[in-house]
């Protein structure tokens, strides 16, 4: 059911290992294979995500470059509040910059301003240039419209310009893109993707949901809602501790599959739902790069999904062969560096009907969690355009879902979007009034899994 | 493995599986060449590839006891079942029924069939003897085109190629043994120990013990190889100090049991990926010849087998399942056919491994009064000869003095009759021969 593999690649990078869950018994005939492939990396100096204050080995932490992208726009003004909110979460997350980081402060507008240091440079953190940087951040006052891909495009220009290993920013907006064409955005992230990861967060309740998902999902960071501006600070604090956790950077999975074999899919299943299948980049004979962005002490889980040639009963084949690839350091265009840590994906043909039957506990909770995603977007979608009975079914099913899978926390945002009759059967109502805030809610963190329960 | 109905076995390719024609001579998708047993890896370091060295000279084989000598007192013929355990008590097959725990504790390791499996001439194919050598190892067996990584699976087409276990042949002074995989399960979870020595006196002994790999419990593989192996090594230990055979063969099987069961604290290995995780099991059966004395131990549906050298006498099973069917006809419950027809009928009610309720060896001694073989083996090969006649038909004649080859030849039995499970057998002459000038 599991196997596990695992190398030390460098003493200075994190220890990689994957492990191959799956029920690798097909009946005669049977052609598709699942499986769910955890990746976790350890070591590296950081300690958990939930210890606030990591600590940091002098000299032994990967260099880093970071850019805050700070929504500027007239609107920021409706409420004050929003503004000045944003203003301190940016100088708490300076504070959580470690010294030695490259740093650089965007005032985003329909134009991308460098507030902090200015003149197409990085700092570098220590207590005077924090100092500044708070400093530079009272000047920011809100006016103009929002065309986030100038910002993006700024923020890779800033950070392009460190020889560092971690490039990451982190971009806060209030509104829609409404200054740019959807394609103006879509080129900045095709631009921008690769080069370096963003987390994406929406304050308020103006902005358009699918924009930050999407900014997110393009630079393999996380998006949220920051509903209330007064949350932004511990937002940006915490946003900025992970970013500083990270350790390698631009890790691919590569996944090698046999002749005559079709990749159904690779999603990043946990933490949270993300299609990567469209994504592959080739890598040689048949074997392809799926990006999964910068590392710290974290464990995510993958889920594989190929169609293989049917052997004959007692045949067994190799249907995948997983690793992890980093670019080599110096190393020229194309050049990668295995991380050491391989899984493998087999198909076995029985006419043993009891083992080639059962589905892999881990297949199938995650099968669930993305139809629990599904499920809630086509749910919200279809309470948005009118059909309330289509909605209910959706939103109800959702709720079976999240309930028998334990996801306790998208079962929360569902209640507040629906009031739940019987979760067991996914009996639902949908509520009359729906908190703006709670929809957009349930909606920007309807990816959000659970890993199985072990 | 479990109870489903299977297909009517079409003839395969031993070493991919691929569908073949009769009449074939070489694989289709393969290349295999059809006219030989699967060849073994060449470079398998324990292997004996002993196949044209059939001891058939340079051994002094006791010449029979002239039948016309009569049984001496105390000779316990092999025909004269039951036989007692290692406490002198009757077989358990023959106690009355209700010291049967019929249903406590019942694994279901194999599919019903076979319904019948017509007796075919040992197969003149096999008569050559000589396996094939073995392809570079660095060319997939499969598709021909790609290298074959160091995870043993190819580089292009993915297949996974030829374990070492797949087929396994060994030699041991008088006696031998051959196992395979057979032609519908991906592994070969069948193992064997062979091995000779000499008693105090100096006579010889030899010895042969067969386990079968539970494949409805985790890591089947390697509860039958620690098993074999444990066993074998308790019984040329203990012969050599004097320990009477019968005790050896017990203490053999509870050494065995106990290394099965130690199996399952250990973790499983990294290509362990069964979907139901529990203890590891397997069966034994397992025999000694001396001069004068055939002993055989088991558990499990594994069987031994007496097949005279002259085929007008009749030949003997010496063993008794552990299963459901034999329980059934031996409780007087069912009749034999009404039994064999159920589908519990193959499951098994004994075995080692951690979760057996209770270790119940079961040991059995004779004193055959002429020369003939004793055929250890697994149910892959008993499936396609069930009954004594049946057997004493498929094993060739000069058995005690080719051992190897006879073992081969009953392994080609099974496999011309479908190979549906793994298939091991071990042939072992009475009396133990004495090895020749090298003996003591």
């Amino acid at each position: 059911m599991r196997s596990s593999m695992a190398n030390f690649a460098k003493p200075s990078l994190p220890r990689f290992s994957v492990d191959v869950y799956q029920n690798e018994y097909l009946p005669e005939g049977g052609s598709e294979v699942n499986a769910i492939v955890t990746v976790t990396a350890t070591g590296g100096g950081t300690i958990g995500s939930a210890v606030s204050a990591p600590v940091y080995t002098a000299g032994h932490r990967p260099s880093a470059a970071v850019a805050v992208m700070v929504d500027c726009s007239g609107s920021m003004d409706y409420p004050p509040t929003k503004m000045r909110n944003a203003r301190d979460a940016t100088a708490a997350a300076i504070d959580t910059l470690r010294d030695g980081t490259h740093f650089a402060v965007i005032g985003g507008t329909h134009v991308a301003k460098e507030v902090y240091p200015g003149g197409g440079r990085l700092a570098v953190a220590d207590a005077t240039t924090r100092e500044q940087a708070k400093q530079a951040l009272r000047r920011l006052s809100a006016g103009g419209g929002t065309a986030i891909g100038t910002w993006l495009r700024l923020a890779d220009r800033l950070l392009s310009a460190a020889d560092v290993t971690i490039r990451h920013g982190i971009l806060l907006t209030d509104g829609r893109n409404e200054h740019e064409s959807p394609d103006d955005l879509r080129a900045a992230l095709d631009a921008c993707a690769g080069r370096f990861t963003c987390d994406a967060r929406g304050v308020g309740t103006d902005w358009e949901v699918k924009e930050v998902t999407g900014i997110a999902s393009a630079l393999l960071g996380t998006a949220d809602i920051v509903a209330d501006p007064a949350g932004l600070a511990a937002d940006f604090t915490r946003m900025m501790e992970t970013a500083m956790g990270k350790e390698v950077a631009d890790v691919a999975l590569r996944v090698w599959t046999p002749v005559g074999t079709a990749i159904r899919f690779v999603k990043q299943v946990a933490p949270s739902m993300e299609d990567l299948t469209a994504r592959r980049a080739e890598a040689g004979p048949r074997a392809g790069d799926y990006p999964t962005g910068s590392w710290g002490d974290e464990s995510r889980d993958y889920h594989l999904c190929v169609t293989v040639p049917p052997a004959g009963l007692g045949r067994e084949m190799l249907a995948a062969r997983v690793s992890l690839v980093m670019p080599e350091p110096g190393g020229g265009a194309g050049s990668v560096q295995n991380l050491g840590a391989q899984g493998l994906v087999r198909a076995v043909w029985t006419d043993d009907m009891v083992a080639s039957t059962s589905i892999s506990p881990q297949v199938a909770h995650y099968t669930g969690q993305a139809e629990l995603a599904q499920a809630i977007q086509q749910g919200l979608d279809l309470r948005k355009a009118g059909d309330f009975d289509g909605a209910t079914a959706k939103l109800g099913r959702a709720v079976q879902l999240a309930s028998a899978s334990g996801n306790a926390d998208t079962a929360k945002l569902l209640a507040k979007v629906v009031d739940v009759v019987d979760a067991a059967t996914g009996t639902v109502r949908l509520k009359t009034r729906v908190a703006e805030a709670d929809e957009m809610t349930l909606e920007t963190r309807s990816t959000k899994t659970v890993r199985v329960k072990k | 493995m479990s109870q489903m109905p299977q297909q009517a076995a079409l003839p395969k390719c031993p070493s991919c599986a691929e569908p073949v024609e009769s009449g074939d001579l070489f694989c289709g998708a393969c290349g295999q060449d059809l006219s030989v047993v699967p060849a073994p890896p060449q470079d398998h370091p324990t292997l004996a590839m002993t196949g044209p060295a059939a001891p058939e000279d340079g051994v002094d084989w006791p010449a029979p006891e002239p039948a016309a000598s009569g049984t001496p007192e105390g000779v316990h013929l092999p025909t004269d079942l039951p036989g007692t355990d290692s406490g002198d008590t009757p077989l358990p097959g023959h106690r009355p029924g209700s010291e049967q725990s019929a249903g406590s504790g019942v694994r279901f390791d194999r599919a019903p069939e076979p319904d019948e499996y017509p007796l075919q001439a040992p197969d003149p194919r096999l008569a050559a003897g000589a396996a094939a050598p073995a392809e570079p190892a660095q060319v997939c067996v499969a598709c021909r085109a790609g290298r074959v990584d160091k995870d043993g699976y190819c580089e292009n087409c993915g297949h996974a190629q030829p374990r070492e276990r797949d087929h396994v042949e060994r030699e041991a002074g008088p006696v031998a043994a051959v196992s395979d995989r057979g032609l519908r399960h991906h592994r070969n979870e069948d193992a064997f120990a062979v091995g000779h020595t000499a008693l105090p006196d100096g006579s010889p002994v030899a010895m042969a013990i067969v386990c079968d790999g539970v494949s409805s419990a985790t890591r089947p593989d390697d509860a039958s190889l620690a098993a074999s192996r444990v066993a074998g090594d308790t019984l040329l230990a203990a012969l050599p100090r004097g320990t009477h055979p019968q005790q050896a063969m017990h203490e053999a099987i509870v050494a065995a049991a106990q290394a099965v069961n130690a199996l399952a604290e250990e973790p499983a290995t990294a290509r362990e990926h069964a979907p139901h995780q529990n203890a590891p099991a397997c069966t034994i059966v397992g025999a000694v010849v001396t001069s004068g004395l055939l002993v055989v131990g088991w558990v499990g549906d594994s069987r031994a087998y007496w097949v005279p050298t002259d085929r007008g006498a009749p030949s003997a099973r010496l063993t008794e399942d552990d299963s459901w069917a034999a329980q059934m006809v031996a409780a007087g419950l069912m009749s034999e056919a009404e039994a064999y027809a159920d589908e519990r009928a193959h499951a098994i009610t004994g075995w080692l491994g951690a979760d057996a309720y209770e270790l119940e060896p079961h040991t059995a001694s004779f004193k055959p009064d002429r020369p003939g073989a004793v055929v250890v083996c697994t149910d892959g090969l008993w499936n396609y000869a069930e009954t004594a006649e049946e057997m004493s038909e498929i094993v060739p004649p000069d058995a005690v003095a080719r051992p190897l080859h006879s073992a081969r030849v009953l392994v080609g039995h099974a496999l011309d009759g479908g190979g549906h499970d793994n298939v091991t057998v071990a042939v072992l002459p009475f009396p133990a021969p004495s090895q020749g000038a090298g003996s003591a």
